[in-house]
C-alpha cells in the first residue's frame, strides 16, 4: 500500500441536525494510509459527527466522503453496514461491549457478522487477545473487567476483521491515568505496526503520543492542521520502526 | 402544571410508540371482551332477552267472534293480573301457496294469519327483519322461520287457492314474533277476503300479567281470562313457556362454545394489559431511578406511573367501547339467526362494567412494578440497564451460539432467555393465541362435518318423489292432504334403468311405537342398498340386513337400550323384534328420529312403499342431462326427479362468522402483545443495537435477530397451543351435541389431521413474526448514531 493513497477523502461535507446549526460546515479532509489522525476540538465542535459520518453511521447533509475508495454517503443501510464490518474497526469511549456476551464472544461478533471460518475465527480472537494481554479474561464477561481490560477487548473486537481504518473516539475518555496509558501505548504500536487510527481525543498526551498528524475543530471548522506534511511528523517515529522495543509484542497484531 | 404532571404528561409524549400499543391493546382487549362477554350474555337466555325486548306476549288468547263481541275481547285487557294486552285481532287460517322464480309450493300447512294495522304495540312487538309492515290491502308479512327454508321473499306471491277467488298477496315484509303470535300478518281489511265460507270468525288477543313466571301462575291467569268472557268463547290460549322452552334447547347448542370463546377472550384480554402494562413501567424502571434520586417518593412515583398508563387506557377503553359496541352488531345479529330471536344487542351493564374492569387492571398492573421499583433501592434502580443481570440466560446463550447458524439468529435464539419473567408472559399470549386458532379450526371443521352428517338424511345428487302433484284445489280449503301417491315400483324401474344410476334406494316414512319407548317414533324406512347414502354412525354399523335399526342418542337414552339389543316394534297387534345396530348423528324429532330396513314394517303389515328415492350418479355423469332424460322416462308415471345438492344452515353460517370474529380478535390481541414486548426489548436495547449495527450488522440481520428472539417463543407456544385447543374442542364439541341431543360420530370430531395439526402448531411462529416484523424493522431503521447517544 503506497502511503500516499488518501484513505479518506472527505469534501466539503456539512451535517446540520434537524434545522440546528452546522454540526459540520464545508468541512473537508484528506487521509492517507498509515497516518494515526488526532481530532481535537471543544465539546460541541463535531467530532463525533465526523467520525460518524466517517464510519457510514450516519449521512451527510452535503458533500462527499470517500472511505478506502468508497463513497460512503451513497451508501444504503445494507451497504454502509458491509463497509463498516469490512473495513472500518470502532472503539468508543464508553467501550460498548456487549454485556450478555463473554470477551471471546464479543471479539468474535464482527467475524461471524461476515460469515467468516468458526476456526479461522476462533484462532484469530486467541490471537489477539493474547497480543492485547488478556486472554486470561477470555471466558470473563466484560463486567468483571477493568476499565482499561475493557478498552483492550474493544480494540481487539475493531480488529477482529483486520480494518483498512480503526476509529476510535475517545478510548481514553473513561480511563484512569494508568489505563489511559495502556490504551496509549496499544494505539501507538498499532499505528507504528502500519494501522491507518482516526481518534477523537480532549487527552493531549494521547494525541501527542500516538498521533503523526492533529487536526482542531472548532464549530464544525478545522482551525488546525499539525504534522500532515510529511510521513513521520511524529518526533522520534518512524513507520515500520521498532525504535523503542515496547511495540514489538503486537508486531503480527494489525495485519 | 405541577412536577409530577410534567412527569407523567413527558412520560405519555415521549414513548409515543409505548403509549399507541398501549392504546391499541386496550382498546382490541375492551373490544374483544365486549364482543365476547355481549355473545356470553347474550347466549345465557336469547329467548329472554328478544321477549323482553318485543315485549311479548305471555299468553295468546283465542276468542270465538260468535260467542264474544269485540267489545267483550277488548275488555279482558283490564283483567286483574293483566300488565299489558293487544287486540283483539281477527284472524285466520288459510293454506298458503307460493310462487317464486318459476318454483311452486303447496300441500303446506295453513298459516295463522292476523290482521293487524301495525308491527309495534304494548305486547308483541314484532321486529322487522327485512321490508316494510303492511300498509294497506293485498299485502302481507310472514314470520322469518329460524331454521327451515324461507317460504317466500320480499315481493314474492303468497296465493291461497282454496279461498273463494284465490285471493293472491304481494310479500312485503319478513319479521319476527318471538312469541310467536302468528305465521303471518295482513291489514285487519284484507281479513274478510281471507274467511272462508263457512269459517266462523275469530280473534286473538295478546297478554302480559303480572305473574307469568310458571305454568301454574299462566293458568291462574288463563282462568281469569276464560271467566271475564262468555262461557265457552276462550277457545284456547298459546303460553310462551313451550315457545321458551325450544328456544332455550336451541341455545343450549351454542353455550358451549360461545363461551369457550368467551373465556379466552376475557383471559387473552386480561393477560394482553397486564403484559403491556406492567412492562411499560417495568422499561421505566431507571427513569423511575432518576425520579427518585430527584427526590420523588415512592408513592409519588406510583401515582406517576399509574397516570402514565391511565391517559392511553382510558383513551383505548373508550374507542374499544364504541368499536365493540359495533363490532358486536354484525356478531349479534348471526347470534340472533343462530338463536332463532330477535336481534340482540350488548347488556348496557357490560359498557360499564368492561372498562371498570380493564382500568382497574390497568392501575393494579402499573402499580405492582412502579412501587417494586420506587422501592428499589435509588441506585439499584439506577443500575438496571447498565449493569448486566448477571448470569441469566448465559448458559442459552453459550449454547445458541454453538448451533450451526448465522449469528444474528443465535443471537435472536437466546435473547427471550435473559428475561424470563417477560418471555414467559408473551409465551402465554402466544399459547391462547395458538389455542384459539386451534380450537376455531376444529370447530369450524368439526361443524361442517356434522353438517354434512345431517344432510345425509338425503344423501342423492338426484331424489325422486313417488308422489305426484296435485291435480287441483283441495276441497273446501282444508288443511294440506296427502297427494296421489304414484306407481312407486315403476319409478324404481325407471331409474335403474337409466344410465349414469350407480345406486338408488327409497325411502318412507312411518309412525312407530316401540316397547318401552314412550310417544311415537318417526321412522324412516330404507328399501334397497342404502350403504352409500349411510348416516353419519356415532357406533355399530349402518342397516345391511332385515329388522335392523339405526338410532339416535335420544333414543337409545328414551328406550334404555343400546347398540346390539335388540327392541319391539308394535303395530295393529302384531310385534316384530328388531335388532339396534348401530346409532347415527341425528337430531331430526328432537334426536328421536330412526332408521330401519323396510322389512319389519312390511311384517306388520304396514304401506312400505317408498315416499322418495334417493339417486346416487355415476362419475361423471352430467346431472342437467340425467335429469332430462330421467324425467323423459318418468313422465308416464307423473313423478318428476329433481336435482339436490347439499344445504348449509344458516345456523352453521351463522358460527363460521363468529367464529371468524372471534378468532380474528383473539389472534390480534396475541399480535399486539408480541408486538409490544418487541418494542420494549428493542427499546431497552437500543444501544446494544446501536453497537451491533456500528460493527457492521446490516438491517436484514438485525430484523433477522429481532424477529428470532421471539419466534423461538412463538414456536414453543404453538406447540404447547394446539394440544391445548385440541383438547378444548374435543370437550366443547361433544358438548355442543350433548345440548342437541346426539352423539358426535367420531369422524365429526376427529379433523386435526397431521397436515393441519402441522400448520396450526406453526400459527404461534406466524403470530410471533407478525408481531415482531414492525418493530423489528423500526429498530433495523432507527439511526446508529443516536443509538449509541443513548445511555
Ligand atoms: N443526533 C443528534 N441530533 C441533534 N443534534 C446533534 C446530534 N448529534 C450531535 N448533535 C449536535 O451536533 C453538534 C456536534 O456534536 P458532536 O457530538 O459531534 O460533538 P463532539 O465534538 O463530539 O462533542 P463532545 O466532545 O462533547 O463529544 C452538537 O451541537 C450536538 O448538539
Ligand atoms: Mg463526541
Amino acid at each position: 500500500m503506497s502511503s500516499s493513497t488518501p484513505i479518506i477523502d472527505i469534501r466539503e461535507v456539512r451535517k446540520t441536525y434537524d434545522d440546528g446549526p452546522a454540526a459540520l460546515d464545508g468541512l473537508s479532509l484528506t487521509v492517507r494510509a498509515g497516518e494515526a489522525l488526532a481530532v481535537l476540538g471543544p465539546s460541541g465542535s463535531g467530532k463525533s459527527t465526523l467520525l460518524n459520518l466517517i464510519a457510514g453511521l450516519d449521512r451527510p447533509t452535503g458533500g462527499s466522503v470517500t472511505v478506502d475508495g468508497v463513497r460512503v454517503d451513497q451508501l444504503g443501510e445494507t451497504g454502509s453496514a458491509r463497509f463498516r464490518r469490512e473495513r472500518i474497526g470502532m472503539v468508543f469511549q464508553f467501550f460498548n461491549l456487549l454485556d450478555d456476551l463473554t470477551v471471546t464472544d464479543n471479539v468474535l461478533l464482527p467475524s461471524q457478522l461476515v460469515g467468516a471460518g468458526r476456526a479461522q475465527a476462533r484462532a484469530r480472537a486467541a490471537e489477539l487477545l493474547d497480543l492485547l494481554g488478556i486472554a486470561r479474561h477470555a471466558r470473563a464477561y466484560p463486567g468483571r473487567l477493568s476499565g482499561g481490560e475493557r478498552q483492550r477487548v474493544a480494540v481487539a473486537r475493531a480488529l477482529m476483521n483486520r480494518p483498512a481504518l480503526l476509529l476510535a473516539d475517545e478510548p481514553t475518555g473513561a480511563l484512569d491515568t494508568a489505563s489511559g496509558a495502556e490504551v496509549r501505548e496499544l494505539l501507538t504500536e498499532l499505528n507504528d505496526d502500519g494501522q491507518t487510527i482516526l481518534l477523537v481525543t480532549h487527552d493531549l498526551a494521547l494525541a501527542e503520543a500516538c498521533a503523526s498528524r492533529t487536526i482542531e475543530l472548532v464549530d464544525g471548522h478545522i482551525v488546525r492542521d499539525v504534522g500532515g506534511g510529511g510521513t513521520a511528523a511524529r518526533p522520534g517515529r518512524g513507520h515500520g520502526g521498532h525504535a523503542d522495543g515496547t511495540a514489538g509484542g503486537s508486531a503480527a497484531v494489525a495485519r | 402544571m405541577s412536577a409530577l404532571g410534567k412527569v407523567v404528561r413527558a412520560g405519555v409524549g415521549r414513548r409515543r410508540v409505548q403509549t399507541v400499543v398501549m392504546v391499541l391493546t386496550t382498546m382490541t382487549a375492551v373490544t374483544a371482551s365486549i364482543m365476547a362477554g355481549g355473545l356470553v350474555v347474550a347466549s345465557r337466555a336469547p329467548f329472554d332477552h328478544a321477549f323482553a325486548e318485543q315485549h311479548g306476549a305471555h299468553l295468546t288468547g283465542r276468542f270465538d267472534g260468535t260467542k264474544a263481541t269485540g267489545a267483550q275481547i277488548a275488555a279482558t285487557a283490564h283483567t286483574a293480573g293483566v300488565t299489558a294486552a293487544a287486540g283483539p285481532f281477527a284472524v285466520v287460517s288459510a293454506s298458503p301457496r307460493f310462487a317464486s322464480d318459476g318454483m311452486v309450493m303447496e300441500g303446506l300447512p295453513p298459516l295463522t294469519i292476523a290482521g293487524r294495522a301495525a308491527g309495534g304495540g304494548p305486547v308483541d312487538a314484532v321486529t322487522l327483519d327485512q321490508g316494510h309492515w303492511v300498509t294497506g290491502p293485498g299485502q302481507i308479512v310472514l314470520t322469518k322461520a329460524e331454521d327451515g327454508p324461507v317460504m317466500g321473499r320480499v315481493g314474492g306471491t303468497v296465493s291461497f287457492p282454496g279461498l273463494p277467488g284465490k285471493p293472491s298477496l304481494t310479500i312485503v315484509g319478513l319479521a319476527r314474533s318471538v312469541s310467536r303470535t302468528a305465521d303471518a300478518w295482513v291489514a285487519p281489511a284484507e281479513i274478510p277476503a281471507l274467511t272462508g265460507p263457512r269459517a266462523t270468525p275469530s280473534y286473538e288477543m295478546l297478554y302480559r300479567f303480572a305473574h307469568a313466571g310458571t305454568g301454574a301462575e299462566l293458568s291462574r291467569d288463563r282462568d281469569a281470562l276464560a271467566a271475564a268472557v262468555p262461557r265457552g268463547a276462550l277457545t284456547g290460549t298459546a303460553s310462551y313457556l313451550a315457545t321458551k322452552h325450544t328456544a332455550d334447547q336451541e341455545t343450549a347448542t351454542f353455550v358451549p362454545f360461545i363461551v369457550a370463546f368467551g373465556v379466552l377472550g376475557l383471559v387473552m384480554s386480561v393477560l394482553i394489559i397486564g403484559i403491556v402494562v406492567s412492562g411499560a413501567v417495568s422499561a421505566g424502571t431507571r427513569r423511575i431511578g432518576v425520579l427518585k434520586s430527584l427526590g420523588l417518593t415512592p408513592g409519588q412515583v406510583g401515582r406517576a406511573y399509574v397516570g402514565q398508563a391511565l391517559i392511553p387506557a382510558t383513551v383505548g377503553t373508550a374507542s374499544g367501547v364504541v368499536v365493540g359496541n359495533l363490532a358486536s352488531v354484525p356478531l349479534l345479529a348471526q347470534a340472533s339467526d343462530a338463536y332463532g330471536a330477535a336481534s340482540l344487542t350488548v347488556a348496557w351493564w357490560l359498557d360499564l362494567a368492561v372498562p371498570a374492569g380493564v382500568l382497574a387492571l390497568v392501575v393494579a398492573s402499573a402499580l405492582a412494578p412502579a412501587l417494586r421499583a420506587a422501592r428499589l433501592r435509588t441506585v439499584e434502580a439506577l443500575a438496571i440497564g447498565r449493569t448486566p443481570r448477571v448470569g441469566r440466560g448465559r448458559l442459552a446463550a453459550r449454547l445458541a451460539s454453538r448451533l450451526p447458524l448465522s449469528r444474528a439468529l443465535t443471537l435472536g435464539l437466546a435473547g427471550p432467555f435473559a428475561r424470563p419473567a417477560r418471555s414467559a408472559t408473551i409465551w402465554a399470549a402466544v399459547a391462547f393465541g395458538a389455542i384459539g386458532v386451534t380450537f376455531a379450526f376444529g370447530l369450524g371443521s368439526s361443524l361442517s362435518a356434522i353438517q354434512n352428517g345431517l344432510n345425509r338424511d338425503a344423501p342423492g345428487e338426484v331424489a325422486v318423489d313417488t308422489f305426484a302433484p296435485p291435480s287441483g284445489p283441495p276441497p273446501g280449503g282444508g288443511p294440506s292432504h296427502r297427494p296421489a301417491p304414484a306407481d312407486a315400483a315403476a319409478v324404481g324401474r325407471a331409474i335403474a334403468a337409466q344410465s349414469g344410476t350407480a345406486g338408488y334406494f327409497g325411502t318412507g316414512h312411518q309412525r312407530a311405537t316401540f316397547t318401552g319407548v314412550p310417544g311415537a317414533v318417526d321412522v324412516t324406512t330404507y328399501r334397497g342398498d342404502s350403504s352409500w347414502g349411510a348416516l353419519q354412525m356415532v357406533s355399530g354399523h349402518w342397516l345391511d340386513g332385515p329388522r335392523q335399526l339405526v338410532v339416535g342418542r335420544r333414543f337409545l337414552e328414551a328406550a334404555g337400550k343400546h347398540v346390539g339389543d335388540t327392541v319391539t316394534l308394535e303395530g295393529d297387534g302384531r310385534s316384530v323384534q328388531m335388532r339396534i345396530v348401530g346409532e347415527a348423528l341425528t337430531v331430526d324429532g328432537s334426536g328421536m328420529r330412526v332408521a330401519a330396513d323396510t322389512a319389519a314394517f312390511t311384517a306388520l303389515g304396514a304401506d312400505t312403499r317408498p315416499d322418495t328415492y334417493q339417486v346416487h350418479l355415476a362419475h361423471g355423469t352430467d346431472r342437467a342431462a340425467y335429469l332430462r332424460d330421467l324425467n323423459t322416462a318418468l313422465r308416464p308415471v307423473g313423478v318428476t326427479a329433481v336435482g339436490q345438492s347439499s344445504q348449509v344452515s344458516g345456523t352453521v353460517i351463522a358460527m363460521d362468522t363468529m367464529i371468524a370474529m372471534l378468532t380474528v380478535m383473539l389472534v390480534a390481541v396475541a399480535g399486539l402483545g408480541v408486538l409490544n414486548t418487541v418494542v420494549l426489548d428493542t427499546r431497552e436495547r437500543v444501544h446494544d443495537l446501536g453497537v451491533m449495527k456500528a460493527l457492521g450488522m446490516a438491517p436484514r440481520q438485525t430484523v433477522a435477530m429481532v424477529v428470532t428472539s421471539v419466534a423461538g417463543i412463538g414456536a414453543v407456544a404453538g406447540v404447547v397451543g394446539v394440544p391445548l385447543g385440541i383438547a378444548l374442542h374435543d370437550y366443547v364439541i361433544p358438548a355442543m351435541g350433548t345440548a342437541a341431543g346426539t352423539h358426535i360420530p367420531p369422524s365429526d370430531l376427529h379433523v386435526y389431521h397431521p397436515l393441519p395439526v402441522l400448520l396450526l402448531a406453526l400459527s404461534g411462529l406466524a403470530i410471533a413474526v407478525a408481531g415482531a416484523l414492525l418493530p423489528a424493522t423500526w429498530s433495523a431503521r432507527t439511526s446508529t448514531a443516536s443509538s449509541l447517544r443513548t445511555e
